[in-house]
């Protein structure tokens, strides 16, 4: 039975990632659904990120001073100057384990 | 022009940084899947068959929880339905391939690769063969997928809990659109996706995954309207 699962997930993801790419033809779609997709990262990751820093392993809300909050702005201000991946995921990382590490100590 | 091997060597150069979330989030879900009771053969079939990180932890977590196999499908493509809207973008750049090779390339589509492919075919217009780049993200995300969680399987979780690397996975995807920032549309596309995230959090089957990025499309498309 968890065999049948996985095998089913698995062909539904396949299926989500290739039924556009395969099975679509992009004069299918309007001028406005392709302008619209030039914001897919922005309206997508968001999702991810926002849950990611202000929600504790439980689904409630962080405090505001949680370290992630922290760590999430010191990430976006020098990712945002230094137009960097590695320095964005580094600097927001160190400034965490600062904070939980020697300030919370 | 580049080679079609020096284009896809730059997509795996440009998926690299973001090892600092995959490797870890791998191991963690070998680690999970083992303590959770799975067989490690079927531990392992999630990260083939599925390959998608958050996906097959809440795939295993419902089956050992008692879910049944239907709540866990529905789950699993509930969260993996945003590769459509991924699709939709890189059809534009796949467009001239087989049927074939569409197909064989589509399995590779990943969050990351996704992104790193976008932004740089989009700087480089007259790339020739700018599948070669989404190759190069999405092989080389697949392999280190693949090894982290055998790494995990094997090994289980000897990354200390304390390290906090689950927070690595936000600041992997803040990474990618930090530069967007810069534009206020954009921005503005952003804040409506973060803050639907957070209200439709507790939406059934983790819907919020697809229900957040709908509704910022929705508002990018009324905001488009006004533009004009």
């Amino acid at each position: 039975m968890t065999w049948f699962s996985i095998i089913i997930s698995g062909i539904v993801t396949y299926f989500s990632r290739m039924a556009m790419v395969a099975l679509i033809d992009r004069e299918m779609l309007g001028t406005k659904v392709k302008e619209v997709l030039n914001y897919v990262p922005s309206a997508v990751f968001p999702a991810i990120i926002f849950p990611g820093v202000f929600f504790n392993d439980f689904g409630l809300f962080v405090e505001i001073t949680d370290p992630k909050i922290y760590g999430a702005i010191v990430a976006l201000v020098v990712g945002f100057y230094s137009r960097s991946v590695i320095a964005t995921i580094v600097s927001g990382l160190l400034s965490y384990w600062f904070i939980i590490f020697f300030l919370l100590r | 022009m580049l080679s079609k091997s020096k284009i896809f060597f730059k997509g795996t150069v440009a998926v690299l940084p973001h090892m600092l979330s995959v490797i870890p989030f791998g191991i963690i879900t070998g680690a999970i899947g083992v303590e959770l009771g799975f067989d490690p053969i079927l531990v392992y079939a999630t990260s083939l068959i599925i390959f998608g990180g958050a996906s097959q932890i809440i795939f295993m977590q419902l089956l050992s929880g008692g879910a049944s196999s239907l709540v866990a499908i529905t789950s699993v493509g509930v969260i993996n339905s945003r590769h459509l809207l991924y699709g939709a973008v890189l059809s534009e750049y796949l467009e001239k391939l087989s049927f074939i090779k569409k197909l064989f390339i589509s399995y590779f589509i990943v969050d990351q690769g996704f992104a790193e492919s976008n932004k740089y075919i989009k700087q480089n217009k007259n790339l020739s063969n700018p599948h070669y780049y989404v190759l190069g993200t999405g092989v080389t995300l697949w392999f280190c997928w693949q090894l982290s969680t055998i790494i995990g399987i094997i090994l289980g979780s000897f990354i200390p809990e304390e390290l906090g690397l689950k927070f690595a996975i936000p600041l992997t995807f803040l990474a990618i659109i930090v530069n967007d920032l810069r534009k206020l549309d954009h921005v503005f596309v952003m804040l409506v996706s973060g803050f639907a995230s957070l209200i439709l959090f507790n939406a059934p089957f983790k819907s919020y995954i697809i229900l957040s990025p709908l509704v910022a499309l929705i508002a990018a498309f009324i905001m488009l309207r006004f533009k004009k």
